[in-house]
């Protein structure tokens, strides 16, 4: 177990490499330049100029390449163009309130999803099945930009019940928790969709297996076999569970610039449009490192549920 | 499971009771940067930076005068008492300061300041040179060369050449506390804890999310000191984002609310503002090509746009149509030759006078437009539009769509670069504040790529003249009339396709009073009051 917790680990490092190649490619490659951007439209070209020598932006890409490398294995993720604050602040911060935000839609929607899920498959064909399916439908096809649209027309504009953009940053716990509201229901809807269709379908193949009826055969009570389902379904589950919550964190730029919810997804769309370079690198190298440590702990937690499975 | 929904609805009300309280006296405006403006003195985000931070926690020496809204702001005393340039070194201006003028760190105000201030700009090799902020306003200072302290209250600026120029480059530059920099020695430090003599002062700096500041209660000009207790900036790149904002009443005030919402914003009690400022919206013609290298063809351009149609049906009526870099009623506007109205058929006529048409010879061209961008308005409906009504006088012109930075990028670089060699034109917008940004960038001969951004290029010996001229004429009366002249020539020349000059539309809550829109690209928040 732990030799393959080790060896997972050591694999992570070149996953890391091969995705800083990536993004640091895909960054530098995109049309328009770090330092034009947050110049005013009729600076001249010399004074650009200037500027990106100032920042090391006029070296050859390899070398900035290497350079960068060298200062983020020594924790040192720049600075940001455009604040001119560390990186590893701003990365820092914005995960926080990711990480709020992640974690209340995940609890909302994986229980809702959880339940749904499961009180579809125990009841499969009636009526309450159905409405789970077209819950399930609904929350994987409605795009959650859009109902964030919805949500700020009806709760914000309408009612005026909520706010309608930002974090509360000082107005204490109630203050924070309304602001936090809407974008966590927003973002809670496509998870909430993908985990009841995929617990309703493990369910029911579960359901339909012979040891099921032996069990009910044993004369079991209906809640007993219920725990042995629920047992037997969880490694598939957590696989999807594990998955959907790494969305959660990095997948809801959308719903963060919505909501302008300061977090990572808010500063990956900031950061695109202003070229914020080191900003952009530093995001995606935090996330895709969340990614990495999150799909371990997934394939943990599935030997420790299921011992069946074997890690080597 | 099915009681969920209820749970939802106490959750909410719940918070809808405990929360929902706001300070008194305090103005919370949506903007349109994507951040909050760079602090530290020479201020980013273009002029939006100016207008909410770097003319509100700091001051330059000349300043606008942006009390009234009927008339262009004159340039008026601001940290100096009086400038004059000297008699017989026409390259030498003296600048006179106020006194008894503080920085909100409590050090006074006066020249070492100003000198302070310069270098952090001019002198690269200061241990308080701000690159970042250099880059931003540096090139705005362009013919200031250098400065002198002569006494504590008296500087002295030197000048490349003689211009009567100055006063609109000496605009820019705003004073920092020394004192304060001393503290921290660093830049970025700086404009965390910021200190300037404007009349707020920051007390709270969250990047990317918002900038606190409250009103100076010792600011030195009594008549200008703040009616709000705070002023609070939030940016909001997002259209729909600042919307909301205000109809939730979370803001007070946005920047540019969609010309769509206005008349519903309207409808609900808010205020819509809105003044001719020097803003015009255009689109740059290549000079050395076809088809625009023939004048003929440019005018037959100018006259097939529908300019009222966009302005009115489009935008309604944030804009007013544009027919040269001014509008009528600016001093620099004259008596043009040609008064460009929406006339197809003469715009066929001029066609074809032109050589072009009858399927012969076709007039082609293709433009690069931007998806939005600030001072943009909507390019893509306007856009559109304006391809409509060319198309329907025979001119044939492919749009090519980029985001905005990327026009930027590639609009400084000039039309001679492998990219843009199939180029006829781009779509951007402009400033005309003064004489510089309006004619000397666009042109003068000097100005070519990669001088300044006369990117067509212009090429015309009395433009030249008449720019020089105007720059040599320190009576500020005179200097209109030759840039009136200027004007009358370019209009007739027709080097851009001229559309529409926004009107610089914000929408206030009805709980605003006493904002006064002044026909600039910059605001007077003092005079503003919160009502609860």
């Amino acid at each position: 177990m732990w030799a393959f917790v080790a060896r997972r680990f050591l694999l992570a490092v070149p996953t890391l490499l091969g995705a800083s190649v990536i993004v640091f490619a895909m960054v530098h490659l995109a049309p328009g330049d770090p330092i034009a951007a947050v110049m005013p439209a009729d600076a001249s070209r010399a004074e650009i100029e200037a500027v990106k020598r100032a920042y090391g932006f006029d070296a050859p890409l390899p070398v900035q390449y290497v350079r960068w490398l060298g200062r983020v294995a020594q924790g040192d993720l720049g600075r940001s163009i455009a604040t001119r604050r560390p990186v590893i602040d701003d990365v820092r911060d914005a995960l926080e309130n990711s990480l709020v935000l992640a974690v209340a839609s995940s609890v909302l929607s994986f229980g809702l999803g959880f339940a749904l899920g499961l009180v579809a498959a125990f009841r499969q064909g009636k009526a309450v099945d159905k409405l789970a399916s077209a819950i399930a439908i609904v929350g994987v096809s409605v795009p959650h930009y859009w109902a964030g649209i919805i949500l700020i027309i009806v709760f914000s504009v309408q009612l005026n019940w909520l706010p309608a953009m930002g974090a509360a940053i000082d107005g204490g716990v109630v203050d924070y928790l309304r602001h936090m509201a809407l974008p966590t229901v927003a973002l809670a809807l496509i998870p909430l969709g993908v985990i009841t269709r995929v617990v309703r379908s493990a369910a029911l193949d579960i359901l339909a297996q012979d040891f099921v009826l032996a069990l009910r055969a044993k004369g079991l009570v209906s809640r007993t076999v219920f725990a042995h389902v629920v047992k037997n379904a969880a490694p598939q589950i957590l696989t999807v569970v594990g998955l959907q919550f790494g969305f959660q964190l990095g997948g809801s730029v959308l719903v963060e610039a919505v909501f302008s919810w300061p977090g990572t997804g808010y500063l990956l769309n900031l950061a695109i449009f202003q070229r914020d370079i080191p900003v952009l690198q530093g995001v995606i190298l935090v996330l895709a490192t969340f990614f990495v440590l999150l799909n371990l702990a997934v394939d943990v937690v599935q030997s420790v549920v299921d011992p069946r499975i074997v890690r080597h | 499971m099915r009681r969920f929904p209820t749970v939802i609805a106490i959750f909410l009300s719940l918070m809808v009771v405990a929360g929902s309280a706001s300070a008194q006296g305090t103005l919370r405006i949506g903007m349109t940067a994507s951040d909050v403006p760079y602090t530290g003195g020479q201020t980013d985000n273009g002029f939006e930076g100016f207008r909410f931070v770097g003319y509100q926690v700091y001051e330059p020496l000349i300043a606008w005068d942006l009390t009234r809204g009927d008339r262009l702001p004159p340039l008026v005393p601001g940290l100096a008492e009086s400038w004059a340039v000297s008699k017989d070194q026409p390259t030498k201006w003296v600048f006179k300061l106020r006194r008894d003028v503080k920085f909100h760190d409590g050090s006074p105000f006066n020249a070492d300041a100003v000198v302070f201030s310069f270098e952090s700009i001019k002198k690269k090799d200061a241990p308080h040179f701000d690159a970042y902020g250099s880059g931003q306003v540096s090139f705005r200072l362009a013919s200031l060369k250098a400065i002198r302290k002569i006494d504590d209250y008296t500087v002295e600026f030197e000048t490349d050449k003689p211009t009567s120029f100055v006063p609109y480059q000496v605009v820019y530059m705003v004073v920092v506390s020394p004192t304060q920099w001393q503290k921290f020695k660093d830049w970025r430090k700086f404009a965390e804890q910021p200190s300037g003599t404007g009349p707020f002062k920051v007390t709270r700096l969250v990047p990317r999310e918002r900038l606190e500041l409250e009103a100076n209660k010792s600011y030195w000009d009594p008549k200008r000191r703040p009616k709000v207790d705070k002023l609070t900036l939030f940016p909001m790149p997002e259209l729909t984002t600042r919307l909301a904002a205000l109809r939730s009443g979370q803001v007070d005030w946005i920047e540019v609310p969609p010309p769509d919402a206005i008349p519903q914003l309207k409808a609900a009690g808010f205020q819509i503002a809105l003044n001719s400022y020097p803003h015009n919206w255009t689109h740059t013609l290549r000079l050395d090509k076809e088809p625009w290298n023939n004048k003929l063809v440019r005018k037959a351009a100018n006259y097939a746009i529908d300019r009222v149609g966009i302005c009115k049906n489009l935008l309604n009526d944030t804009c007013i149509p544009s027919t040269g870099i001014a509008y009528k009623g600016h001093p620099w506007f004259g008596d043009p030759k040609e008064t460009y109205t929406y006339d197809p058929a003469k715009a066929k006529a001029l066609l074809k006078q032109a050589g072009f048409g009858d399927g012969k010879h076709p007039a082609k061209a293709a433009h690069l437009i931007s998806t939005s961008g600030s001072g943009q308005m909507l390019p893509l409906a306007m856009n559109e539009l304006i391809q409509k009504n060319l198309r329907d006088v025979g001119l044939d012109v492919d749009l090519q769509p980029v985001e905005w930075n990327t026009l930027l990028t590639r609009w400084r670089a000039g039309f001679k670069t492998p990219d843009n060699e199939g180029l006829n034109a781009w779509n951007i917008s402009w400033n005309f504040l003064e004489p510089w940004s309006g004619f000397g960038r666009f042109f003068h001969s000097k100005s070519v790529v990669p001088v300044a951004v006369n990117t067509m290029p212009y090429i015309n010996p009395e433009a030249d003249k008449l720019i020089e001229e105007a720059e040599r004429t320190f009576d500020l009366k005179k200097q209109d009339a030759v840039l009136a002249k200027l004007h009358e020539i370019i209009v007739d020349d027709a080097p851009w396709i001229f559309v529409a000059h926004d009107l610089n539309p914000r929408a206030l809550s009805p709980k605003v009073k006493g904002f006064v829109q002044p026909q600039s690209w910059f605001v007077d928040l003092t005079s503003v009051s919160v009502t609860r």
